[in-house]
């Protein structure tokens, strides 16, 4: 029974391995808890998740699993029918059960019910017909409905199993979660890539005993500190529809600016074109000729776009599609000169990802990119870190 | 040996029982949680309710795992060799100990904690794979192979700036200490505050819990924020009124300096607070 449990975590992408199987086992064997639900729950989920991200698929891995013990076979729907009666019984006065038969009486209720049972396939909260918590139909746990049928909700055992992982508290740690600099800075930190270059500073203790062993005096050496070597160019892209992202853009480049030693970052509008800019302020003023810029840094430079890829697809793909002026080469190939370029290269983009298969001019960017555009949350972005330090 | 919680210390149902896992089956427990939720004083109190010795080891971002194993002294070694000490003869004498080998060699099996595994380098969980799931290791220059005599309890905590390594997770039991709810914050209060007048506790946990939910603040307050904040009103004898109004959002609670720790959150705080005064006159 316990090896279609381990299954079904894996078959919701939670990585189990078959080591910490075996501890649960193990676990159960000592007799570390009782015959209690809740004590397993909170015993296998110690033993076999270990990230707080993936508690919530956890708990929902946990509740389907559960409710599949809960079934007995013959009966259509995922709750036991029996079950439920004995526990409507409990649970009802003198007065609803009159109610009740107002309604037409058990029979027809538990009909009503079966039927909607066979209807409704997944899970349900609120609303007035559907079979769920909290709502108004006559079915369902916590509801208003007087004629209303407890589902799940267990009145003897309150603390029951069933409520602390239908309650899915741990929503909001999945790590979809929005960025703050410092979240940024540990995704940022994959980039890390030490080495000793430049004059040397620092006592090398481990080369001194060494020498000073073989050559029988005190014979010192030195090394060059220990750096953080990585280069990084990020273009950002700024204004019009990047304003919605303003702050976690400066998030991301306040991050990047202090985590890089070899930092360089220069902004664009919408798509890259012939030039782009250091300051906003005089960008008509100041500009950096693009070429000028592949030419300066080298390709061992990594490189991170930061934009949106929202526009027109003709700002793309046409020579002229530009807003601002008339650009002789379409920006397609610009991007293109540089993917060619930099062989690490990534592309972030701070819309929500499940809308870039609406916007054509996401899709025409990601196949620039060669498909490496990453959604700015902290699971893209450490995505896009690892593509990068590869 | 059994956990339960001890007087100073709330333990909710599923840390005790993560606790006691750990525990019989000797596997190292992991534990993580917003900061200020009592990481650390857990394995301070397990220690105390099972009666054993604690051996800390505190991560900084220098550390090595060959630090927690031992450390030879070649320096000092050297300089005994140039001033003709007899001690130079045996190497014994250069080899410091470290927390892991201390609690490998002690008599009685011991509570072991390795704080802040995040702080230190990426590889460093990869370091103590073998030392943590064997409890042993082997020292080079002495050529000896050191064995726990009693399995330690380890407790080991973690911020989560970085992400440890699948292989270290696998070998260790996992409890992420959630934000207490009201009614655990109560008993947390109790334990530390035995006999606080009820109605100063109400008013302050009311304030506590608002001001947790003001939408943007960068460190929400935590269990050990809301300690010191209850002491320094304790102190100062600030009388419950002086926290209760009306309307509450109107007030800027006093000493509100020991719940937010950072300047952009107090200056956030006081905007919204304003904000809402304004609307209400």
């Amino acid at each position: 029974m316990l090896i279609d449990f381990f299954l079904k975590l894996k078959s919701h992408k939670l990585p189990v391995s078959i080591k910490e199987y075996l501890t649960l086992i193990e676990a159960l064997q000592k007799g570390v808890i009782g015959p209690s639900v809740d004590d397993f729950y909170y015993l296998s989920r110690a033993a076999l998740v270990k990230d707080e991200a993936n508690f919530d698929k956890f708990d929902r891995a946990f509740s389907e699993f559960w409710q599949g013990v809960e079934t007995i076979p013959g009966i259509e729907a995922q709750i036991p029918l029996e079950w439920l009666l004995k526990q409507v019984e409990l649970t009802l006065s003198e007065e609803e059960k009159k109610q009740i038969e107002a309604l037409g009486g058990w029979e027809k209720l538990m009909e009503t019910l079966k039927q909607r049972l066979e209807e409704q396939k997944g899970r349900h909260q609120g609303g007035k017909k559907w079979i769920g918590t909290a709502g108004t139909s006559p079915f369902g746990a916590y509801g208003y409905n007087p004629e209303g049928i407890r589902i799940g909700q267990d009145k003897s055992r309150n603390r029951s199993a069933v409520k602390v992982w239908d309650q899915r508290e741990y929503r909001n740690l999945d790590d979809s979660v929005e960025l703050g600099t410092r979240n940024i800075k540990v995704a940022l930190r994959r980039l890390r890539r030490f080495a000793r270059e430049g004059s040397p500073e620092e006592f090398d203790l481990d080369h001194t005993i060494d020498s000073t062993a073989k050559k029988a005096y005190l014979d010192i050496h030195m090394r060059p500190e220990r750096r953080n070597t990585v280069k990084v160019l990020m273009l950002l892209d700024i204004g019009g529809t990047m304003d919605d992202h303003v702050k976690l853009c400066e998030e991301l480049f306040s991050a990047a600016k202090t985590e890089f030693k070899h930092f360089e970052h220069f902004y664009f509008h919408n798509c890259l074109y012939d030039f782009v800019w250091k300051d906003n302020r005089r960008r008509h003023a100041e500009r950096t000729r693009t070429w000028d810029l592949l030419h300066k840094y080298g390709h061992d430079y990594k490189v991170i776009f930061v934009g949106d890829a929202t526009m027109s697809p003709y700002e793309i793909l046409q020579p002229g599609g530009s807003i601002e002026y008339f650009n002789e080469e379409p920006g397609a190939m610009w991007v293109k000169r540089v993917t060619d370029i930099y062989s690490k290269c990534v592309w972030l983009n701070p819309e929500p990802e499940e809308i870039w298969p609406y916007r054509q001019s996401i899709q025409v960017m990601k196949e620039l990119m060669n498909g490496r555009m990453f959604p700015t949350t902290l699971a893209g972005l450490e995505k896009a870190m690892k593509l990068l330090a590869k | 040996m059994r956990f339960n919680g001890t007087e100073e210390y709330v333990s909710t149902d599923d840390l005790t029982l993560a606790v006691n896992a750990a525990i019989t089956l000797q596997r190292p427990l992991l534990v993580k949680g917003e900061p200020g939720t009592g990481k650390t004083m857990l394995a301070v109190q397990v220690a105390k309710a099972l009666g054993v010795p604690l051996l800390e080891w505190h991560i900084k971002s220098t550390t090595k795992a060959q630090q927690g194993l031992y450390e030879y002294d070649a320096v000092s070694r050297l300089r005994d060799s140039q001033l003709g000490d007899a001690r130079v003869h045996d190497i014994h004498n250069y080899i410091v100990k470290g927390m892991l080998w201390q609690a490998f060699a002690a008599d009685e099996p011991v509570v072991l904690l390795i704080d802040e595994v995040d702080k230190a380098d990426i590889e460093f969980p990869n370091d103590l794979l073998r030392e943590l799931d064997r409890m042993e290791f082997y020292v080079y220059e002495t050529r000896e192979l050191i064995k726990a005599r009693h399995r330690p309890i380890v407790f080991i905590t973690s911020n989560n700036e970085k992400e440890l390594p699948d292989a270290f997770l696998r070998r260790c039991f996992f409890h992420y200490i959630r934000f207490p709810d009201k009614e655990t914050m109560e008993k947390i209060v109790e334990v530390h505050f035995p006999g606080l007048k009820k109605s100063l506790l109400r008013e302050a946990m009311e304030v506590f819990f608002e001001i947790r939910e003001v939408p943007g603040l960068k460190k929400k307050p935590s269990t050990s924020e809301l300690l010191d904040w209850l002491k320094l009103l304790l102190a100062e004898d600030i009388p419950p009124e002086a926290l209760h109004s009306k309307d509450r959002k109107t007030i800027i609670p006093p000493l509100h300096g020991a719940l937010l720790k950072n300047e952009q959150d107090v200056h956030l705080f006081e905007r919204l607070v304003f904000m809402t005064r304004a609307k209400g006159g």
